[in-house]
């Protein structure tokens, strides 16, 4: 049954392939949305097949599928090769299940653009890349997924080339392209010699030999130099993929592209790859303490600033985007503190939710006619029921409130970065997820409930069809109960001995690493887990009382204070802390002025041209003169002869 | 052997048959060269059924006399790198001809006279087996490149044409007074032979083997030949011929100088220089690897500044061959194998690039980036192959740029012969850049809205520009997706290379001792 996993990918990439050469003379939009959906429907059917099946055959060990040899040279022998195990599987789960509600939304959402087909294409080249970079059973394969999809990311963003899109210099959707795609490639940069190092310690770039080389060298590697590099410059990778702090600043504008994408890449999957990555090599994180406590910091800190930036956005995706980021911070917080299955299941919960999020926000757009700012919507709730009510649920879910999924992965997350991290990391969690609960009860407000703000005249904003709000209801549906998945066990203990179900399943894969951190999984109930659970419920209910009173109100009286009385803070919000400017400043501008007026127009045409040109002078100069001495006169070449002679007998003479 | 015959002398033979045609029917003189060409091509085809992957030695080998008085012979025969560089070859001689019918549009005859002379010529530098013969090829290339730069170019082409001449000639004299130094040296004083001289490259390289030369005189040897290759690869700082002859040069002038001239300096980098010069080679593997890197990040940069497509492009090359030049003097097999396939990928990628920013240039005569913008909507099959050849060029896993630049990086970060991480850690950072003036460029070029008339009525692609990019897309995704077709053909010449390395590098620690037991005393 295994085996079948190489048709997981084949068939998005066949679905690119026919829709990409002959797309174009497929006149029928059902047609190509079929052929679309259709591909990753049927990948998602064969990652059931081989989940029961593995999980029938009780299989604790990964199986490896190879398909074909790629690069063959030297010592190096990389394959085409896929690994089937509980993670990988339980990804691909993700990608092909939401990846296929994605695209059946999209056939509504797209109706009448006319580049139909190339967004499909698109779209099943995305998933390819992305089953190729959960799949894959070694590094280099992986990093082509990585790449791939930041390709397809490149590509989607800037979907409609034709379109503006405001941000700090960037005048095109294209622009956010490519920005997403460079700040992206720093990070690959991080990837790739994290791939060389770990080929020179460990002589495979494949996972399972890497980490059982590694596991068994415990004493040799724990906490030393060479897993820390390598550990740090992967991460470095995952912070460009997963948009985290120093490289966190592509995601928003990633928005410049179309809703779905924004659901499928910017939030579900793609973004989500740096937490797969560091999951994968657990092993690896495990051994060095240092870059555990990196990855714990980066992610809280990341947690909590994109938190305070969404406090204050207007458009309905920017919000989502930062709260995508600091959502992936709490995941990579997780990891930090060795909760691996934690960030894992986050992963699961937040890719229902946050798609559900992205989804109504364009089933929003879709009925206000590309409208995005916040500011100038309300009451929609009465026009849009399905989005409103799924809207809602996913909201619910994000803001931890109790029994929705969101609840149970962002919960478990919190009491691990106390109970393994410290309680510092807890408050600063603690106070995102207040944040978070905020602005997304204003955002729910501002969008859904009070006065209509919109020109009823010229808009008229109604609900999806039904190829939308489908997606919508399932979506709502796994972001309602998917957390159960993952009970914890002070909340299970009573009805079963292993009520998280999720960890049991993925207890194979982090076993080696859960030994080099010497922890057991906790099953013991704290009385402090109970406390700390009611606090952070406490904190969502507060915040979400505190929303529905500021934005209750139509004059937003209380909230226009605030912004007035604490002006630099909000401006420093609003501004997203000016990071963009920042990095322009101080890296962008000044290499490129360097390039411009220094290396081209000085070293290259004044320095070595001119040192060439100089040369070709100088001859022609030495010649002209040179020439002078061919007087035609018969006495002057004696002369000239005679004084050579005298001097070539003179150094004869004195040289002896 | 019958075949590697045709595959050198049937350009040759196409540039005479034009000669006797009346210059008034260009369009027959067009579908002859290109049939010369193309039927040159499948022959060159049949040579890979011949050629046996896993013997690492010269085959499908001939020999005739030339000029007994100093030994020099006509010798010519392939090895791995030269049969993938001799493909590459007449596979761009094909796709150029086909792309001069539109771009060159006067004095056809005497055009395709100098292109198939050129392709003649290429080829021959490719598989000669005699310095002498090679020299003689060497030379060649710069008559009909020459003429084509000055002729067919744009408003500087007398200018460019000039600096392209002077700089590759200035390098060839150092080469052929190391030649003849070579020459003299082994036939005289190492295998005494009647002629006292020898340009045999066969007897030249197991000679040496036995007796190395004293490693003083070595360095200079070394210095004369790699001057000359430098300059042609080009590495920084012999560059700056390249981005005149490219801009002016006409489109199947940069495809061909891009797609195969520049290759013959890194090929001669490895056939002679490692070859003949080991030790000297690994004397100045770092320094040559620090100007390679050099080379990687400055081409990036300032090729991010240019406002001329085909300008960027060229300073693209710089970068570009900078991988080239650093995983052929990391001198590990890994190294050495991305460095060939990397020659390959650079003619592929940047001959397509050239061949796309020809057919705009084509379309509205300028290559000035702020003319253009928005043609995505105009041209949108010409958007995706110039897209493919930009992601080609950017590096991206799954096209070929990927596999050579990663070998090469891959080959210098373990090489022992560099010994230092930092030049992998370094040359890396050029990935960054690379997506910069890349993405940049097609994103000013291709997307946002037509903001000028002239672009509003473009025509897209036409047939025979179709069929000139398909065959290298499929080239390009093939290296990609599954390189070893093409690394398999190195393989094993490359490890025998790689394992002459070695020995000699023990040697340097003592197994010969260079200066005492030289062949200068016998």
């Amino acid at each position: 049954m295994h085996e079948l996993i190489k048709f997981v990918p084949l068939f998005p990439l066949i679905g690119f392939l026919v829709l990409g050469l002959f797309g174009k003379y497929l006149k029928k939009e059902a047609l190509i949305g079929a052929i679309g959906s259709g591909t990753v429907f049927g990948s998602f059917v064969i990652s059931l097949l081989i989940f029961f099946d593995f999980a029938a055959a009780h299989h604790e060990k990964p199986i490896l599928v190879p398909v074909y040899k790629w690069i063959e040279t030297g010592v190096l022998n990389i394959n085409i090769s896929y690994q089937v195990d509980q993670l990988s599987i339980l990804f691909s789960l993700i990608v092909t299940g939401v990846g296929f509600l994605i695209h059946v939304y999209s056939i509504g959402y797209m109706h009448g653009d006319r580049s139909y087909y190339r967004f499909f294409a698109y779209l099943n080249l995305f998933i390819f890349m992305m089953l190729n970079l959960v799949l894959a059973d070694n590094l280099l394969l992986t990093f082509l997924g990585w790449e791939g999809v930041g390709l397809c990311s490149y590509l989607l963003i800037g979907f409609w080339y034709d379109r503006k899109f405001e941000g700090y210099k960037i005048t095109w959707t294209g622009d956010a392209g490519n920005k997403a795609f460079i700040v992206n490639r720093i990070g690959d940069f991080g990837f790739i010699i994290a791939m060389f190092l770990i080929y020179n310690e460990f002589n495979s770039l494949q996972y399972t030999q890497v980490s059982n080389l590694a596991a068994e060298a415990t004493m040799q590697y724990f906490g030393s130099g060479t897993i820390t590099a390598i550990t740090l410059l992967m991460f470095l990778g995952c912070t460009g993929k997963s948009a985290q702090i120093p490289l966190a600043i592509w995601l928003p504008d990633a928005m410049a592209g179309p809703t779905p994408v924004s659901a499928l890449i910017h939030a579900a999957t793609m973004v989500t790859a740096g937490i797969y990555l560091v999951a994968r090599n657990s092993v690896l994180f495990a051994l060095s303490p240092f870059s555990m406590e990196i990855v714990a910091i980066v992610g809280i800190a990341t947690a909590f600033f994109a938190a305070t930036i969404g406090l204050v956005q207007n458009d309905i995706k920017k919000v989502l985007a930062y709260s995508t980021v600091s959502q992936l911070g709490y995941m990579f917080a997780a990891l930090g503190v060795g909760a691996f299955t934690a960030g894992v299941f986050h992963v699961m919960t937040h890719a229902f939710f946050k798609g559900l999020l992205f989804l109504g926000a364009g089933s929003v757009i879709h009925g206000m006619h590309e409208e995005q700012n916040i500011k100038n919507m309300g009451g929609l709730k009465s026009y849009m029921p399905v989005t409103y009510k799924t809207f809602f649920v996913a909201t619910l879910a994000i803001s931890g409130i109790p029994f929705f999924s969101g609840f149970f992965s962002k919960d478990e997350i919190l009491w691990m970065a106390f109970s393994n991290g410290n309680v510092f990391l807890w408050l600063i969690g603690a106070i995102a997820a207040f944040f978070t609960a905020f602005y997304m009860f204003r955002l729910l407000k501002l969008t859904f409930h009070g006065k209509e703000r919109f020109d009823a005249h010229h808009v008229h904003p109604h609900e999806s069809p039904k190829v939308m709000t489908i997606p919508l209801i399932i979506l709502a549906l796994l972001s309602a109960i998917g957390g159960f998945l993952g009970i914890p066990y002070a909340l299970g203990f009573w009805f079963s001995h292993q009520p998280n179900l999720l960890e049991t399943w993925l207890h194979p894969v982090f076993s080696q690493a859960q030994a080099i951190l010497h922890r057991t999984e906790g099953h013991q109930v704290h009385s402090i887990e109970y406390i700390l659970m009611l606090v952070s419920v406490a904190i969502a209910i507060t915040a979400i009382l505190l929303a529905k009173r500021f934005y209750s109100d139509e004059k937003w009286s209380v909230p226009k204070a605030l912004a007035g009385k604490f002006k630099p803070v909000y401006n420093l919000l609003f501004n997203k802390y000016s990071l963009d400017e920042v990095y322009y400043a101080f890296i962008g501008t000044p290499v490129f002025k360097l390039s411009q007026s220094f290396l081209w127009k000085i070293f290259d045409v004044k320095i070595i041209d001119g040192f060439v040109n100089g040369l070709a002078d100088v001859t022609v100069s030495t010649g002209e003169r040179i020439r002078r001495i061919q007087t035609g006169v018969a006495q002057n070449y004696a002369l000239l002869m005679i004084g050579g002679i005298i001097i070539i007998i003179a150094w004869l003479v004195l040289s002896y | 052997m019958v075949a590697l015959f045709i595959t050198l002398f049937l350009p040759l033979a196409g540039s005479l048959f034009l000669l006797l045609l009346n210059k008034d029917k260009p369009k027959l003189i067009k579908y002859i060269a290109f049939g010369f060409s193309f039927v040159t091509f499948v022959v060159s085809l049949f040579l890979l059924f011949f050629f046996n992957q896993d013997n690492p030695d010269f085959q499908l080998k001939f020999e005739a006399v030339w000029i007994p008085s100093i030994d020099a012979g006509f010798r010519i025969g392939l090895d791995g790198m030269s049969m993938l560089l001799l493909l590459l070859t007449t596979f761009i001689s094909t796709i150029t001809i086909l792309s001069s019918f539109g771009a060159i549009e006067k004095r056809e005859k005497e055009y395709y006279v100098m292109i198939l002379l050129l392709q003649f010529a290429m080829t021959g530098v490719f598989i000669s087996l005699d310095l002498l013969l090679f020299f003689v090829f060497w030379e060649l290339i710069l008559i009909p490149m020459y003429f084509i730069i000055g002729i067919w170019g744009g408003k500087d082409r007398i200018y460019a044409a000039v600096k392209f001449f002077i700089f590759t000639a200035v390098g060839s004299l150092f080469m052929l007074v190391a030649i003849v130094w070579l020459g003299f040296y082994t036939g005289t004083y190492i295998l005494h032979n009647a002629a006292g001289f020898t340009t045999n490259f066969f007897v030249l390289k197991s000679a040496l083997l036995s007796h190395p030369i004293p490693i003083e005189v070595q360095r200079w040897l070394f210095i004369c030949f790699a001057l000359s290759f430098c300059i042609k690869v080009p590495l920084f700082p012999f560059h700056t011929w390249l981005p005149d002859a490219h801009t002016e040069a006409p489109t199947p002038g940069s495809v061909v100088l891009a797609g195969v001239l520049l290759k013959m300096g890194t090929y001669g980098l490895v056939r002679f220089n490692l070859e003949l010069f080991p030790q000297a080679s690994l004397e100045f593997a770092p320094y040559i690897a620090v100007l390679a890197v050099i080379g990687i990040i400055y081409g990036a940069l300032v090729s991010m500044v240019q406002t001329d497509v085909k300008r960027l492009v060229a300073f693209s090359s710089v970068s570009h061959l900078g991988f080239v030049v650093l995983g052929i003097f990391s001198m590990t097999v890994e190294g050495l194998q991305g460095a060939i396939i990397q020659m390959v990928n650079h003619g592929l990628t940047t001959g397509m690039l050239f061949l796309c920013v020809g057919m705009i240039y084509e379309r509205r005569h300028t290559r000035d980036i702020s003319e253009f913008g928005g043609l995505a909507r105009v041209l949108p099959a010409f958007t995706v192959f110039f897209g493919i050849a930009m992601l080609g060029s950017v590096g991206l896993p799954g096209l070929n740029g990927f596999i050579g630049e990663y070998l090469t990086l891959f080959g210098a970060f373990r090489s022992p012969v560099l010994g230092s991480q930092w030049y992998t850690i370094v040359s890396a950072t050029g990935v960054i850049f690379a997506a910069i003036y890349l993405l940049w460029m097609f994103q000013r070029v291709m997307y946002g809205t037509i903001n000028n008339p002239k672009n509003e009525n473009l025509k897209d692609l036409n047939k025979r520009e179709w069929l000139t990019l398909v065959p290298i897309v499929i080239l390009i995704v093939w290296i990609g997706v599954y390189p070893n077709s093409f690394l398999k053909i190195s393989e094993n010449s490359t490890r025998a290379l790689v394992k002459k390395m070695e020995l000699a590098k023990s040697g340097i620690n003592g197994k010969y001792n260079l200066n005492a037991s030289n062949a200068y005393k016998k």
